[in-house]
């Protein structure tokens, strides 16, 4: 056992990674959530995002352009969702659990010839003088963009939540949808909008596995992100600093273990396997002791006709 | 009127077409634990099924469920694929193994293959490769290749099958480099490209210069390409996407020859329960190209280890070899049982850390 080989800079920098995937997806979903829709599909719509942002990246030599494309791939599965749920007025579990099945064989249909293919690299930012900072240069300054993107986009959710009207409007229409309606709000229209919001999210925290996390295409890649990016949601109270929180915690928890494991520290391995998801659990347990609920319509059907 | 008469006339020639199918093809079905694109182990089991396509054209028919978790969900597709008529069943992952025995005992007359376990039953065989003596040559090509000498391995689960090729790649790493030190990262998971990278990233930062990874995609093998000057090796299938640098060689899992023997041997109504562990000397086992990046003189004494245990002149555990405790496991020139390989649950000498229980 040695501690000493535990790189703490690279260990902090590297949990960063991790996390944002499944920040961007938790995110996106919250937003869903949040305007009373549960959108279980996210896993479909991530490796949707994942190939997509690989297949266009690679046609164009360009990872910008592959995100982008990520977020419209996401966004465009979504609006099958939004399809079968807002306009087919269908159950949204079983819509979005078709979503994803839907979404794991479309992937694998899309990627047949991305197999083995080298994605153009994004690179990371490195501003002069701050990203040279010792400790606190790795960490903070020499990421990826993206990883900024999801970081500003937490910010950009919480502050429109909190202090917009548009924010006030979707949450309206996630706490009660028969009284926004009546007030004169357009439901079904919030509601698509939000449900294409999270699909773009989940698009990009995909193709951030496929571009820059692992960095290549395999069916299936995304392995089960998308679940846990639900279950983030839930466990942060529909709050997107929370999110974040949870998001580093189970990301952190993740590198950190197989850390530990590398330098043999005498933990048995399936206790440092399953930490993640338990202190990730406990700590969000812990701070949701506030009673903050789920939004009341969470999961309804809406009619106006009702 | 006329469109309605010619989706009938469809339908009854498609029904037919169907009856005839379920008399003379035999129906071979393939539980995968990967999706078929991994790269990896299930793209080399599906190889061997497209082979029994090939061999036997329409007098086969094969059907196969991909990403199946290990557990009773198995059991589901594989009752599913008994009920639709399978004549012969290959279950391709070491979890299957529970499911496959429960499943052949309401199903008596199909035939079940479940690679890498141990449990037979009268209509239950079992087959696998000897990965280890793969495993031999890649711990020989990474001691020499290594120059901070330590050497990542990224295990799947702590099975015999794992812990085999451990060993057998430390006692060759360390025969040729008395200073290599292992770093075991067990993944506990086949597949799962985001975490097997992030293992290879891992060790890649403490040191390793040397990944062996016994997980399914070819994830480890883009992580190192990305840290540049980190060797790695292909596994199940050759992943030569990434040749010649950083992959340097491959182990390659054969299972055609089996497959077509055995889909054979039920058409002929010859089949019958056996026991089948096959390695490099029967062809189950390959060793990929090993490329420009390794030395020549490395390779050459490579593939004189490889040509020696095709010859059975040389068995990877021959003794004297101690186990991780230091109590004596073989004797001077004695070499391994396959009981005890097949069962293996102890490190040799000199490995660090223990295995998870």
């Amino acid at each position: 056992m040695d501690l000493g080989e535990i790189n703490p800079v690279l260990l902090v920098a590297s949990l960063m990674v991790a996390a944002t995937p499944l920040l961007l997806a938790a995110i996106g979903e919250l937003v869903v959530e949040k305007a009373g829709v549960l959108n279980l599909g996210v896993e479909g719509m991530m490796i949707v995002g994942a190939i997509s942002g690989f297949a266009i990246s690679v046609e164009t030599g360009s990872p910008w352009l592959g995100f982008i494309a990520a977020a419209i791939g996401g966004a465009v599965l979504s609006l099958l969702f939004v399809v079968l749920t807002q306009v087919a007025l269908a159950n949204q579990v079983a819509s979005g659990l078709a979503l994803t099945l839907f979404g794991l064989g479309f992937s694998a249909l899309m990627g047949q010839s991305y197999v083995g293919v080298k994605p153009p690299s994004m690179g990371d930012i490195h501003i002069p003088v701050i990203s040279d900072i010792p400790v606190i240069g790795p960490i903070l300054f020499q990421h990826d963009p993206i990883l900024y993107v999801g970081i500003a986009l937490t910010a950009a959710v919480w502050a429109t939540l909190k202090y917009t009207r548009v924010g006030l409007i979707l949450r309206a229409v996630g706490e009660n949808h028969d009284a926004a309606h009546a007030l004169g709000y357009k439901v079904i229209k919030i509601r698509v909008m939000a449900i294409l919001f999270g699909g773009a999210c989940a698009g990009l925290g995909g193709a951030y596995i496929s571009l820059i996390r692992v960095p290549q295409w395999t069916e299936g890649m995304t392995a089960g992100v998308g679940w846990i990016a639900l279950a983030l949601v839930v466990f942060a109270s529909w709050k997107p600093w929370r999110a974040l929180l949870g998001a580093y915690l189970f990301g952190g928890i993740t590198v950190l273990q197989l850390n530990l494991q590398a330098a043999g520290v005498a933990i048995p391995v399936e206790y440092l396997a399953m930490s993640p998801y338990i202190i990730t659990i406990l700590v969000l347990v812990i701070l949701s002791a506030d009673k903050s609920s789920a939004p009341a319509s969470l999961g309804r059907t809406f009619h106006a006709s009702h | 009127m006329k469109f309605t008469t010619l989706l009938a006339s469809a339908a009854m020639a498609l029904g037919l077409a169907s009856g005839a199918m379920a008399d003379e093809k035999t129906k071979v079905g393939f539980v995968y634990v990967g999706p078929v694109g991994d790269g990896g182990w299930t793209y080399e089991h599906n190889k061997g099924r497209l082979a029994v396509e090939e061999e036997f054209g329409d007098k086969v028919e094969t059907v196969f469920v991909e990403s199946v978790p290990e557990g009773p969900d198995a059991e589901r597709v594989m009752t599913q694929m008994a009920l639709e008529g399978a004549d012969l069943i290959f279950t391709t992952s070491f979890g299957y193994m529970d499911p496959t025995i429960n499943v052949a005992k309401k199903f008596p007359n199909v035939k079940f293959e479940h690679a890498t376990g141990y449990k037979t039953a009268e209509n239950v065989s079992v087959y696998s490769a000897r990965f280890y003596e793969g495993r031999a040559v890649q711990g020989h090509i990474a001691g020499k290749m290594t120059k901070s000498n330590i050497i990542g391995y990224i295990g799947s689960y702590p099975i015999p099958e794992v812990i085999r090729g451990i060993n057998s790649a430390y006692l060759h790493a360390k025969a040729v480099n008395p200073d290599v030190e292992f770093k075991i990262i067990w993944a506990y998971t086949w597949f799962d490209p985001a975490k097997e990278a992030d293992a290879a990233t891992v060790l890649i930062e403490q040191g390793a210069d040397v990944i062996l990874q016994h997980t399914d995609s070819t994830a480890p093998q883009a992580a190192a390409q990305e840290a540049g000057n980190v060797v790695t090796f292909g596994q199940a299938s050759d992943m030569s996407e990434y040749a010649p640098f950083p992959r340097v060689s491959s182990i390659i899992d054969d299972w055609a020859p089996y497959y077509i023997a055995r889909t054979k041997a039920v058409m002929d109504g010859t089949w019958e329960s056996a026991n089948t562990w096959d390695g490099i000397r029967e062809g189950m086992v390959a060793i990929g190209e090993i490329s420009d990046a390794v030395p020549a003189d490395v390779k050459e004494e490579a593939l004189a280890l490889k040509a020696a245990m095709a010859a059975g002149e040389y068995h990877p555990f021959t003794g004297p070899i101690k186990k991780q405790d230091g109590s004596d496991w073989l004797a001077d020139g004695e070499t391994a049982d396959d009981g005890t390989l097949a069962g293996m649950n102890f490190y040799v000498e000199g490995l660090e850390g223990e295995i998870p229980q």
